[in-house]
């Protein structure tokens, strides 16, 4: 089933013009490179005013008073609105995505430093903010909790008392697995090893903050919403919940959005606030956070302290994996998965190892921290999962004293046992992973790293090659199994053919960056002939497209992509009954060759889609019961997940004296099926392995002893630049999907999963000569410096 | 987009015009040179002033670098770019494009300037480690006129200097002394963000053993601070791999780091040595390097 080819060699021109699959430049692009992009913060409006919103200092106070009178005085001020206003509207708390609520503004106490306490609405962002200035808010500071592994301690201050009865910081426990099963099994294994690791609350940081323009007409009691959504239609539904607005009567449209990683899926408390700056002043209203309201306070990402546990055969077979969860989840629990999955997918943390037991426990708590716990390019905690197990199975390849590769292959899941039923219930659709690994190895030139190593490390120096195999969990639904809030996580698709053969889709999906625009194009074009130029994608806008769930998980391709492509197959089955009338021919005497239907055995009697589109809005007879017009319309539900795997290989060089890590080499072998727009992919990847860097390097929401955030700026957190990545080697295998469409995966998140075990593992085998089996994530010099010394610290 | 608070804002014509706008507005009024400093503090309200005056038209004024047998001259207005691109100042003294490499990035560089980087006196600021280092005076001038301060007198604390409200820096002057050469390390956590330590060393042969030599180290204290005590170990001797080793240990103890975002006080104190190794060894083999033409050189001198 697999397949390796290679990318096509003398490939000088980029810009091939496929009918359908194949590299070609994006049709975004030449909008974005000219700076004729249209983002949330472009939308100018006739009356538009500003919204700023005055956020909490401290960690965790009561609000004792707030006035604002003098800011109420500013000749510019509009509205000042707070809590108090808030819970006269009944809008000052809001639900999140998994069934909590959160404060819109604080109305009792404020739970995290950040925290939304009110917003002036003024003529100009310069008057706004400096309104915010003139409101005085009386703080009864009270003690916070800022470590997690204090949160449930009985003497903690309990941070929810507005929740009925909470007498404490607990939120879930969540189980997944056997554990008697996994016990018995570790009881009588050769070898266990165990280990203690961090996976650091980091933050996706887009490029574009977020925002909204709302404009609310109290004549029609119409809201349109121009915001940075990833769930346009998720969105308009919750507003309309939320608010009590009707659904027909809202509008939400995202436009061209700059990046969000699942930093754009929740509802923000600064959405709701300035779509009541817009009812209470009957004005357009925009918001724009700031960069340091974004850090602080939109959903962060990870934060799971980690127990991990493998028991093997002492000739490394691995037989059981266990691990123990501590999840921080901030002030309120606004993790964005799945209803039915308070830890998103971790449960995929058996890896790509064929094992007879696992077992997952896992312990969420709320902190005087930012709310979040989104799925920042993880597609719902697969980061956390694949990071935990390719960190312990590389704890036991030392222990074991083998070679990271060769344990791996060993357990690998063998392709005949797919569909793969994992000991945590989750059904691997397909996979054939050695010949994936044995690719990466082979570009890497492994061996011969090895041996280069070993010279190196006679001379002192400090090589490190790491090694990560991940499987992924993408694309959600099934709708039975997976909603948002009640929502079904399936994906609604519309395709129209016009009379001259031209095409328009429209998606449920947004993008953020991935090129919807032509990949959606390409999936419609493969189907029915029609080239990817004739033919526009349309996103990101409620009233123009069908409903669905939104860009995110890695879901577009898995979900939204089938959902074209069967829309397209179903025009195209249309297309065949005109055409036997054009023809003259029974359905079944035609042959469809891309973008015409010939007669069998004679192709020059033939008719191209253009044709078809002509006659199925013309004049002439259409065969019995076809009605005109060439359009159709579905909503795909996945059957499954789908599960994109990938073999990655980092090279790192230490400098023994400075402790500085530099990434020689990376190279990323992916598998994610059908490849649609192998420059598409590629960049995907190219971005995910920076992301990578990051978190393992550099990347880290941080906060002192008081509850401050250390991340508020991007030159405290710190994401890479060019300078910081190598040249990025990457290759892949082909292994369909069995059951979607076009055989076709996502690839929108692999490498940001995949790259950091690499990383990580590759620095922690360069320190080999210093005894470390771990050391946690940022790796920055200092904290290597520590692990030197013997002594490598949790970052929390 | 973070925005500042309301400020009135004017442009300086000359150095005498800026100084005269200075009297005038006293303590409510700020220069701006590059503004890469002052402009993010103003964003996020740290700084507030209520008038700014630009004197980036003092460019002409005050952006040179001038290059005599005894002594460099670089005006305040000078920019990063610009010191990083000297071919003549890279000659006398490499230990700026050393540093200017690895300062910010080339936007920050296009603008930022030397006045600028010293008058914040930021204690993880480069450049001043680089004044340290090589001994620089600062010429401060005022409406009475101008008057020559040393670098140890130029920094009273962090981000606190010798020039007074109504006073304005327009130079510094770097003393040029015959067989010398200098490094600058810099250890970051990523391109463009400041050091977790830095070191610059300067170092002056004669017959082969160390006539002088001075270290200046960035973000391990209050200020960027010249080390006495490591240039009195180095006079007199042969340079040399334990000499140097020795020289890192007394800048190691002669600093005071502190712990932070950027690493722990003992990595910084290691580095502290690390780095001023590093740069005292370069020093030295840049000299040796060019040992014969420099000879030359100073003979005839
Ligand atoms: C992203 C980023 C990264 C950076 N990284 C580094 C780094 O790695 N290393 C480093 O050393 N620096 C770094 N910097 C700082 C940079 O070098 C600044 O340009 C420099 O600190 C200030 O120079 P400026 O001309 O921009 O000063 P401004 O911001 O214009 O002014 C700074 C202060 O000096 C005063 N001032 C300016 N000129 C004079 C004068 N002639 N006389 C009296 N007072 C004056 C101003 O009133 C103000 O108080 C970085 C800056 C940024 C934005």
């Amino acid at each position: 089933m697999t397949t390796t080819d290679e990318r096509p060699a003398g490939f000088e021109n980029n810009d091939h013009k496929p009918v359908g699959h194949g590299r070609m430049l994006r049709k975004e692009d030449p909008r974005f490179i000219r700076g004729k992009g249209r983002y949330v913060d472009d939308v100018q409006l006739p009356g538009m005013l500003h919204c700023a919103i005055l956020r909490s200092p401290v960690a965790h106070a009561r609000i004792v008073s707030i006035d604002t009178s003098a800011a109420e005085a500013h000749p510019k001020v509009k509205a000042v609105v707070t809590g108090a206003t808030l819970t006269g509207l009944g809008l000052a708390w809001m639900p999140t995505l998994s069934g909590d609520v959160q404060a819109v503004l604080a109305t009792d106490k404020v739970r995290f430093q950040g925290q939304e306490v009110a917003f002036v609405v003024a003529e100009d962002r310069y008057a706004a903010r400096d309104a915010l200035e003139l409101i005085d808010v009386e703080y009864d500071v009270l003690d916070p909790v800022v470590d997690v592994r204090k949160a449930l301690d009985p003497s903690a201050p309990v941070i929810r008392d507005d929740l009925d009865g909470k007498r404490n910081n607990h939120i879930f426990d969540w189980e997944t697995g056997d554990e008697a099963a996994t016990e018995a099994v570790f009881a009588s294994a050769d070898v266990v090893v165990s280990e203690d690791i961090v996976y650091p609350r980091v933050h996706p940081a887009p490029m574009e903050t977020c925002g909204c323009v709302a404009d609310y007409d109290r004549i029609d009691s119409r809201l349109t919403l121009w915001s940075t959504s990833q769930a346009p239609h998720a969105h308009r539904t919750l507003y309309a919940i939320v608010a009590g607005l009707p659904e027909h009567k809202i509008r939400v449209i995202s436009p061209d959005i700059g990046g969000g990683f699942g930093g754009k899926v929740p509802i923000y408390p600064g959405y709701v606030c300035a779509i009541v700056g817009s009812i209470v002043t009957g004005k357009p209203v925009k918001w724009m956070e700031d960069r340091s309201e974004n850090l602080t306070s939109t959903g962060f990402a990870r934060d799971y302290i980690m127990r991990g546990e493998i028991a093997a055969t002492r000739d490394g077979r691995i037989l059981a994996v266990r691990t123990n969860v501590l999840a921080d989840h901030g002030a309120f629990n606004g993790v964005a998965a799945p209803v039915k999955y308070p830890a998103g997918f971790f449960g995929v943390f058996t890896g790509s190892y064929d094992l007879q037991a696992a077992y997952c426990k896992m312990t969420a708590v709320y902190t005087n921290k930012a709310p979040g716990g989104v799925a920042y390019a993880c597609s719902f905690r697969i980061t956390e999962a694949v990071y935990l197990v390719e960190r312990i199975v590389d704890c036991l390849a030392y222990e074991l004293k083998m070679d990271p590769v060769e344990l791996r292959i060993k357990n690998f899941i063998q392709p005949e046992q797919f569909p793969y039923r994992t000991k945590t219930g989750w059904l691997y659709d397909s996979g054939d992973y050695e010949p994936t690994m044995r690719k990466a190895l082979e570009i890497a030139g492994y061996d011969d790293l090895r041996k280069e190593q070993a010279e190196r490390r006679a001379r002192g120096e400090l090589m490190g090659i790491g090694v990560a195999f991940f499987t992924e969990a993408v694309g959600a639904g099934p709708r039975k199994d997976m909603d948002i809030l009640g929502l079904g996580m399936a994906d609604g698709c519309e395709l129209r053919v016009h009379p001259t053969g031209k095409a328009v889709v429209r998606l449920s999906v947004q993008s953020q960056g991935q090129g919807h625009e032509t990949t959606f194009a390409q999936i419609v074009a493969e189907e029915i002939g029609i080239p990817p130029a004739d033919i526009d994608v349309v996103h990101g806008d409620t009233d123009q497209t069908p409903f669905g769930l939104g860009t995110y998980g890695s879901r577009s391709t898995p979900v939204s992509g089938a959902a074209a492509a069967l829309v397209a197959r179903k025009v195209r089955d249309k297309a065949r009954i005109i055409a036997s009338g054009m023809l003259e021919v029974s359905v079944a005497d035609l042959e469809w060759v891309k973008g015409a239907f010939h007669v069998k055995g004679d192709p020059e009697k033939s008719v191209t889609i253009q044709d078809i589109a002509m006659r199925a809005h013309g004049a002439g007879d259409l065969p019995e019961g076809i009605e005109g017009g060439l359009e159709a319309q579905i909503c795909y539900n996945p059957e499954n997940l789908t599960y994109p795997h990938g073999a990655y290989i980092c090279v790192v060089d230490i400098d023994p004296g400075t402790a500085q890590v530099k990434v020689r080499r990376f190279v990323a072998v992916d598998d994610c099926g059908t490849r649609i727009n192998p420059m598409i992919i590629e960049g995907q990847v190219h971005r995910g392995l920076t992301d990578g860097v990051g978190m393992a390097l550099m990347e880290m929401i941080a906060f002192d002893e008081d509850g401050n955030c250390l991340g508020g700026s991007l030159m405290d957190y710190l994401i890479p630049t060019a300078l910081e990545v190598p040249d990025w080697e990457t290759g892949f295998t082909v292994t369909p999907s069995p059951h979607h469409p076009i055989g076709a995966k996502g690839v929108g998140e692999s490498a940001t999963v995949g790259s950091p075990p690499a990383i990580v593992n590759a620095v922690v085998d360069a320190l080999k000569p210093f005894g470390i089996r771990h050391a946690d994530m940022p790796l920055t010099p200092s904290r290597v410096w520590d692990a030197m010394r013997g002594v490598p610290r949790p970052p929390v | 987009m973070q925005v500042p608070a309301p400020v009135e804002y004017e442009r300086a014509t000359s150095v005498d015009h800026a100084i005269g706008l200075l009297e005038r507005l006293g303590g409510s009024a700020r220069l701006v040179a590059g503004g890469h400093s002052l402009l993010p503090m103003m964003k996020l309200r740290l700084a507030s002033p209520e008038y700014l005056i630009d004197i980036n038209d003092l460019h002409g004024e005050l952006g040179y670098i001038r290059v005599e047998p005894d002594e460099v001259r670089i005006g305040a207005m000078t920019r990063h770019r610009e010191l990083l691109e000297s071919g003549e100042l890279a000659e006398v003294f490499p230990i700026f494009r050393d540093a200017e490499r690895v300062i910010a990035d080339p936007v920050v560089r296009n603008r930022g300037t030397l006045g600028g980087s010293l008058c914040q006196a930021d204690p993880s600021e480069d450049l001043s480690a680089v004044c340290t280092t090589l001994g620089a005076n600062c010429v401060i001038r005022g409406g009475s006129g101008e008057r020559v301060v040393t670098m140890e007198e130029f920094y009273r604390g962090p981000y606190e200097t010798a020039v007074e409200d109504a006073e304005m820096l327009v130079e510094i002057r770097i003393p040029v002394r015959p067989s010398g050469s200098s490094a600058y390390e810099k250890v970051e956590r990523r391109a463009g963000d400041w050091a977790i330590v830095s070191a610059g060393a300067a170092v002056w042969l004669d017959g082969g053993l160390i006539a002088d030599a001075r270290v200046g180290l960035a973000a391990v204290g209050p200020n960027t601070a010249g080390l006495p005590a490591v240039s009195d170990a180095l006079r007199g001797r042969e340079p040399s791999e334990e000499l140097y080793k020795q020289a890192g240990a007394l800048a190691a103890e002669n600093c005071s780091p502190v712990t932070d975002m950027r690493g722990s006080a003992e990595y910084k104190r290691h580095l502290a040595e690390e780095l001023t190794r590093r740069a005292l060894r370069r020093s030295v083999v840049r000299i040796n390097e060019r040992g014969w033409h420099a000879g030359i050189h100073d003979r005839q001198r």
